[in-house]
């Protein structure tokens, strides 16, 4: 807990946010996780990608505990992960998430969405969550919509707003999954704009996505998977550039046209 | 394609041959009047027939019968009636006693429905198994044999009133039902209501209070023991302070029977278990579909936010599934009432058995009673269905 409490210094940067080692993790017979070294530096920003199927979202669902892997170890800003469910309640307090689906909760209004958790979570009060909440609404630059409910808005409404629910909770690292894949594509960047804005801030984020534009500008490593493995991790100029296994190679001619 | 209306009207007449029977709008026109002519003509053969026949029987029609002294007894009688009370007496008897089972069945039926539902996606599996099991025993058989079975099987092979022990001290279960002591009520009990009344006041306050505390997020306390101090000692204090202004009657065996305390029907035990346990099986569907259907990602999306097991449910799965929830439920609820009328098979006095059964059978008045027995129902079924449909749309998604 000391590495959150200590000043931003340079030297944070060496800080290891997250810690995969050895993890493994099957659905039934499926083995969907092979072997998963990767650790992730404080204010690191990770983009993920791979084909359909290769166990990306799985990896980062890993996380924050939304799925539990079976062999290895997972540490998420020095907590392990384990069947503890303490463990895992510390580990989401620290870690945001944003769906590809949004999940907003429809029965709440943008505002309530942002607002629920710190209530109940972090026991603040209303008002203090709700000054909290406009905050971050302005941020993603929707205060206006506050009074709506997630029905009425845009996808890229909707998922800006499923940002700032997430940092309501001032996360310490930040879990995309794919959230531009179910985005109509004018929208794709008014929610890339946000999460440039995020990494630029410094936040820790790992990134399941194609946008590889979005790779190219923020990525510190792009992480290749396929078939449950980390088949590449390299810098984006690198991997864009010189891709260095094959499997790497078909899979960027295919989707950079 | 549809063409707008008023194109293929101008489009239509081409006429072949002058022929009025291609027309389709005189043909249109044809059968509605022959299904007009139909229409008048069996609700005017069956007005005539029913006339004749009443006449034949020199039956009176009319309403007068009410005010007839009834001359039958009813086994179950919550308002004052006697044999010689009138037809209009037997009637609200009979309206009060489906009333009474209808809800108390509604009320266990629909809190053993939900634990029912809710533990079958416990992650228990025994506890899930074994609420699959109660709901696929229970609705899969029919009601009226379930009536019979509490009534016959269960409740019948009780012992009789001579042979009973009581339950601590002065319950009996019997086959004349359960028997227990009467609670009368002596002067001076208003003020251990009064305080009742007041401790759930106060009780009420102060969770206002607290949940205000809480939007402030100041600190949090637990009121649970000062709630209960308020609801349960403030009326225990005034019991005790105005000397115990109640007289508890106590059952007495005399010759086969007991005399003194009070008693619950058989009949109305057994109504009232079938009832609410068979309509709890189906509620318990109902509760686990609603919930199910809540989407996946709305949990993730609570988890990924810190938000409790309790806290996810409680705010954000729960007010979903209610969504889902009440329509289906408003049909069971529909269903017990309507259902409660099998209370004939074992002789529960109930609207249907003494109104459309006895009442039927003495007065002869059979169009008048029919007609205000599909009323009286329609009248139950509709009160309900509105309070159902108020509390939907109270609790409906908003700006969608």
């Amino acid at each position: 807990m000391n590495v959150a409490m200590s000043t931003p210094t340079p030297a944070e940067h060496t800080l290891v946010a997250v810690e995969m080692a050895g993890v493994h993790k099957w659905f039934g017979q499926f083995h969907v996780l092979k072997d998963i070294n990767l650790t992730v530096m404080r204010k690191e920003r990770i983009v993920i990608c791979g084909p359909s199927g290769s166990g990306k979202s799985t990896l980062i669902r890993c996380i924050n505990g939304l799925e539990q892997h079976q062999r290895g170890r997972i540490v998420v800003n020095g907590t392990e992960l384990t069947r503890d469910v303490r463990s895992l309640d510390a580990a989401r307090r620290d870690v945001g998430m944003v769906f590809q689906q949004f999940n907003l909760f429809p029965h709440l209004t943008v505002l309530e969405n942002c607002t629920l958790a710190p209530i109940w979570v972090r026991g603040l009060s209303k008002a203090e969550a709700e000054m909290r909440a406009m905050h971050y609404l302005e941020r993603v630059r929707i205060p206006e919509q506050s009074y709506k409910y997630p029905s009425q808005l845009s996808g890229g409404q909707q998922q800006r707003v499923a940002i700032a629910r997430a940092l309501c909770m001032n996360p310490k690292i930040m879990l995309f999954d794919e959230p531009t894949s179910a985005l109509d594509p004018e929208m794709i960047k008014e929610v890339l704009d946000v999460m440039i804005e995020l990494a630029q801030e410094g936040m820790t984020m790992l990134v399941v996505s194609h946008e590889m534009g979005f790779a190219r500008e923020v990525a510190d490593r792009v992480v290749f998977m396929d078939d449950g493995q980390i088949v590449e991790i390299n810098g984006p100029d690198e991997f864009f550039a010189r891709p260095r296994h094959e499997r790497t190679k078909l899979f960027l001619s295919q989707i950079l046209r | 394609m549809k063409r707008p209306a008023a194109e293929s009207k101008a489009a239509a007449p081409p006429r072949r041959g002058g022929s009025l029977a291609a027309d389709p709008r005189f043909r249109a026109f044809v059968v509605q009047a022959i299904l007009l002519i139909a229409i008048v003509w069996i609700g005017w053969t069956l007005f005539e027939n029913i006339r004749q026949n009443l006449a034949a029987q020199k039956i009176a029609s009319g309403f007068g019968f009410f005010g007839e002294t009834a001359g039958f007894g009813i086994s179950q009688t919550l308002i004052p009636y006697t044999e010689e009370s009138t037809y209009g007496r037997a009637f609200f008897v009979g309206l009060v006693n489906t009333l009474i089972v209808s809800a108390l069945a509604i009320v266990f039926a629909t809190i053993l429905g939900f634990a029912v539902g809710i533990a079958r996606l416990s992650r228990n599996v025994l506890l899930a198994r074994l609420a699959e099991a109660y709901v696929e025993v229970l609705r899969n058989l029919p009601l009226l044999f379930q009536i019979l079975f509490w009534y016959l099987a269960v409740l019948g092979t009780l012992p009789g009133p001579r042979q009973s022990t009581p339950l601590l001290g002065a319950v009996y279960l019997t086959n004349r039902g359960i028997i227990f002591p009467k609670i009368g009520l002596e002067p001076g009990s208003g003020i251990v209501f009064g305080a009742l009344g007041i401790g759930f006041l106060l009780a009420l306050i102060l969770r206002f209070l607290q949940r205000r505390q809480m939007l402030m997020g100041s600190e949090r306390r637990s009121f649970g023991w000062l709630t209960l101090l308020l609801i349960v000692g403030l009326p225990a204090l005034a019991f005790v302070l105005t000397g115990a202004p109640v007289s508890l009657k106590w059952p007495e065996l005399r010759g086969f029977n007991f005399v003194g305390g009070a008693r619950l029907n058989p009949e109305l035990l057994a109504l009232l278990f079938a009832l609410s346990t068979y309509t709890a099986s189906f509620i318990a569907e109902i509760v686990r579909a609603g919930v199910l259907a809540v989407p996946r990602g709305q949990t993730e999306a609570a988890f990924s936010l810190g938000l409790s097991r309790r806290t996810t449910l409680r705010r954000v799965v729960a007010p979903q599934a209610m969504r889902l929830i009440v329509p289906p439920l408003t049909s069971q609820y529909l269903n017990i009432t309507k259902n409660s009328s099998l209370a004939a098979a074992i002789g529960y006095p109930d609207f249907f058995y003494v109104f459309a059964g006895t009442t039927l059978n003495q007065t002869g008045q059979a169009i008048e009673i029919i007609a205000i027995t599909m009323a009286v129902y329609l009248a139950i079924s509709l009160a309900t269905a509105i309070f159902m449909n108020w509390y939907n749309r109270a609790i409906a998604l908003k700006g969608a």
